[in-house]
């Protein structure tokens, strides 16, 4: 992960920052220029719910080669409490476990890693609560 | 989000006037650019035209497979065509259907006569495969933390099974009767059919999709050649017509989406589609579709209209989309048996589209074919590109 | 009254038994056991590191305390493995958790007392009226050796604290360090394992150490061993612990609630502090704490607690070291455990 790019998502990454349109309220995450939902221009910074539920997920059994030596590991599109989808690990799991509805929590951890030399690269999790 | 659809024609009627594919699978001895030429080639030979006025050229990445940009210009070159303009259009795995629609624009609107579409992949070269195609995800927010392609594709078969109660077995079937159609098509990668239970014991990639769900790595070109209706009738050689050529977007990310079980952009495109035709989806004879996975073609015969939403799989499980059903699908063996060379893979759909309407599709041939549609898709349904062909 | 206004811990939730080590190697479970006191510990998980246990075991420190993350003017993590050598690990820390940026970090090490160097500093800053808050976290994902015997104890978790002056729950009344040039256990730069002097790390280290610092802690204090409700120390097995306590005159009963390396294994810098952290969540006003740290190389950190009113507040704000010591535990094999800790050797 190059620096200036993985500097720049950190806001959203370490404490899930996102973007609520001062006009309609819907909420960006990551933050952008136009709201996709009034194509108003204006933001305030808003902190996204910790909590949420899975909408639907997978186990990964063949992974990237970043993440080859974790597999399987599950990854799961989550709907916090504020009504913001993201997409995440689901960590400390059993894979055969997991079902669409299971609540979650978000936690801090570490995603990848660039190479043996490079960054850290931590960021954004779920959890089974 | 308000979206007047416009069908208004892009101006004078379109015809595909001659194709030209390579075989799809591992070409090790081929290059790119010999890959790209020995298809537009063959496009042209079979046009029966000694010059083309402009040319498109679909890939997704000449510069991560190949550490190559500039693939209009290089192709160009290669193909000793230069100096007619040549553009690289990509829009991920719908480049290919991009570059016909450029081509068929820029022909419709008058500015050129005759127009070459290709499209080429080369991805047998040692570049890191699964990171080049994750480029057509969102990088930041869905590839950083870990998920693939076989993963988003198998996020919205689980939505689907949950909402729809899609069966794993019919996933299954649409496998089985695109390598089925495969066998007969001397081009595809794969030629030799599979059986239900050899898909549903396959290696598992990413719950619930299986080795067997998923479309190949594989290396192929394919080309047409467009030029208008009156142009076409003067060459005296088979032709087909182009009835709608429409195209849409929709969030770069899954998780984005309106719907996880629904297309967005291939519904919108279909729509305008039907419109600029006049046609019905009852009213097309058989169409070639994005087939990356197994559930993609289930959700896109159910958003393209074959099917009611949530039945797609029971189309694919009862046969209505085998050859000499309701609506056959992938005829050519999709992109499932036949090979997903990215770029090329929305121009080989219309070259089958073509070879259908032409009665020149041999053994996968289906009867009284009139009307053929071609959807081809980006990513996990972040664009789309449909075209509607009409036999003459 | 300057002391610990918020705390928190964290624990993986990865396990390993002592059993499948010994086996692995060819010891006998059974002595090892009965030798360490150690029946399993705690293992982190491939996505979680020093920096990861302390955000989250700070994160709950913040809920009990219960102030903007900007009023605290330092933050420091004491730890052996830091996931960087050179790159301290709380600037992640306070970017995660809204912390700064107008905010003294950096990074702490002297084997396992680096911790309680964390607090002791932070604790001093607030006293100095330096500023309102300071935070000292203790974490650790500490190695040891395929084979060694510190790979029976070497475990992962960890314990943030916040200092400051208003609404204590715990004052600190006393501190005060021990230190000498002791080469019982070390690190050379560039090793990826530490090395040990055996039998070394006993009498002339450790309890050389800890009998020390405790009894100069004492003396200071003008306090006795049965004046304190709780004692804890580090708890490299299950038996230091035990013995140190009670050479300084403290009982099995005082040690109990803090005595939890049989099942965590020794964290480390995260050590005394998760063993505070337990007694602190059971702790009533008016109760006093004896802690001894002890680091090889070699060191100890002492502080005498006292509990205020203001625990009763606070002690349910935020998840308990018992209950993440206790539950939702997941066994790991051998396989599985040397994966997640790196000790295959992989085609990079």
């Amino acid at each position: 992960m190059i620096s200036p790019r993985y500097h720049r998502e950190v806001p959203q990454r370490y404490r899930l920052e996102a973007g609520k349109c001062k006009q309609c309220g819907n909420i960006s995450f990551p933050p952008r220029l136009v709201c996709p939902k009034c194509k108003s221009k204006t933001f305030e910074t808003v902190k996204l719910s910790r909590e949420g539920k899975i909408l639907t997920f997978t186990i990964i059994r063949v992974g990237p080669d970043k993440f080859s030596k974790e597999t399987p590991y599950v990854v799961a599109i989550i709907e916090l409490n504020d009504g913001v989808r993201l997409t995440a690990q689901v960590a400390d799991c059993d894979v055969d476990k997991v079902a669409i509805g299971d609540k979650v929590k978000m936690v801090f951890r570490k995603i990848q890693d660039e190479g043996k030399s490079g960054l850290h690269c931590y960021g954004y999790k779920a959890v089974l609560v | 989000m308000s979206n007047e659809m416009r069908s208004r024609s892009a101006g004078r009627d379109v015809a595909v006037i001659g194709v030209g594919m390579t075989k799809f699978g591992e070409l090790w001895k081929k290059s790119m650019r010999d890959i790209f030429v020995e298809a537009s080639l063959k496009a042209i030979e079979n046009s029966g035209v000694d010059h083309i006025d402009s040319m498109y050229v679909g890939t997704m990445s000449g510069g991560l497979f190949v550490g190559q940009e500039h693939i209009g210009a290089v192709m160009a070159d290669y193909l000793g065509v230069a100096p007619v303009p040549a553009t690289r259009v990509e829009s991920a795995c719908a480049s290919g259907g991009a570059a016909f629609r450029q081509a068929y624009l820029e022909v419709a609107s008058g500015q050129s006569e005759i127009v070459l579409a290709g499209g080429v992949e080369k991805m047998t070269d040692g570049a890191d495969v699964t990171d080049a195609l994750a480029t057509a995800a969102d990088q930041e927010y869905e590839v950083y933390n870990g998920i693939t392609f076989p993963g988003l594709y198998a996020m919205i078969a689980r939505a689907h099974m949950h909402q729809y109660k899609t069966t794993r077995e019919q996933l299954a079937h649409v496998a089985v009767k695109n390598h089925k159609n495969g066998s007969m098509n001397p081009n595809a990668q794969f030629r030799s059919p599979v059986t239900l239970e050899q898909v549903m014991k396959a290696t598992m990639v990413a719950d619930p999709l299986r080795l067997l769900d998923c479309s190949p790595v594989s290396d192929g070109g394919a080309a047409v050649i467009v030029c208008s209706v009156d142009y076409a009738k003067t060459l005296k050689r088979p032709y087909v017509k182009v009835a709608a050529s429409a195209q849409a977007s929709d969030t770069i990310a899954l998780h984005s989406r309106e719907s996880l079980t629904a297309l967005k952009c291939v519904s919108i495109a279909a729509e305008k589609a039907y419109k600029q035709s006049g046609l019905k989806p009852s009213d097309i004879n058989f169409a070639e579709v994005h087939d990356c996975f197994t559930i993609a073609e289930i959700v896109v015969t159910e958003d393209l209209g074959f099917f009611e939403k949530g039945k797609g799989g029971a189309g694919a499980e009862n046969g209505s989309t085998s050859i000499g059903g309701k609506i056959p699908i992938n005829t050519s063996g999709g992109l499932k048996s036949k090979g997903h060379p990215v770029g090329a893979t929305g121009v080989a759909q219309i070259i089958e589209c073509y070879e259908q309407l032409t009665g020149s599709a041999g053994e996968h041939q289906v009867k009284n074919a009139k009307y053929g549609l071609t959807q081809n898709m980006g990513g996990s349904g972040a664009s789309c590109v449909i075209h509607i062909l009409e036999a003459v | 009254m300057i002391g610990i206004v918020g705390y928190g811990s964290y624990l993986p939730r990865y396990r390993i038994k002592v059993d499948l080590i010994a086996k692995q190697w060819g010891a006998d479970p059974e002595a090892i056991k009965r030798g360490l006191m150690l029946y399993e510990k705690t293992v982190p998980g491939q996505d979680e590191d020093t920096i990861t246990i302390s955000v989250e075991a700070a994160r709950y420190a913040l809920q009990r305390a219960r102030i903007d993350p900007q009023k605290i003017g330092a933050v420091y993590i004491g730890s052996e493995s830091h996931p960087y050598a050179v790159k301290p690990s709380a600037t992640i820390l306070i970017d995660a958790l809204g912390i700064g940026p107008h905010v003294h970090v950096a990074s702490y090490e002297f084997a396992c007392k680096a911790g309680t160097e964390a607090m002791y500093v932070a604790y001093s800053l607030v006293k100095a009226g330096e500023m309102e808050y300071a935070l000292g976290i203790g974490a650790d994902t500490s190695q040891g050796a395929p084979g060694d015997a510190l790979e029976y104890s070497a475990s992962a978790g960890g314990a943030a604290y916040i200092m400051g002056k208003e609404n204590v729950i715990a004052e600190i009344l006393f501190t005060n360090s021990y230190t000498s040039d002791t080469p019982d256990f070390w690190r050379r730069e560039h090793e990826y394992y530490p090395r040990h002097a055996g039998r070394f790390t006993g009498e002339p280290a450790y309890f050389k150490h800890v009998y020390n610092a405790g009894k100069t802690l004492l003396e200071k204090s003008g306090m006795q061993p049965k004046d304190f409700q709780f004692a804890v120390f580090h708890m490299p097995n299950g038996k230091f612990p035990q013995e140190a306590g009670k050479k300084l005159g403290f009982t099995k009963e005082q040690m109990e609630v803090g005595w939890i390396s049989p099942w965590m294994g020794n964290t480390y810098s995260g050590s005394s502090p998760t063993g505070l952290a337990a007694i602190l969540d059971v702790a009533k006003p008016g109760d006093k704490i004896f802690m001894v740290s002890f680091g090889s190389g070699a060191g100890s950190d002492g502080f005498i607690y006292k509990v205020t009113n203001e625990i009763d507040k606070v002690r349910d704000l935020a998840p308990k070291l018992k209950d993440m010591l206790d539950n939702d535990k997941i066994y790991l094999d051998y396989g599985q455990y040397a994966k997640f800790r790196k000790k295959i050797i992989l085609n990079e």
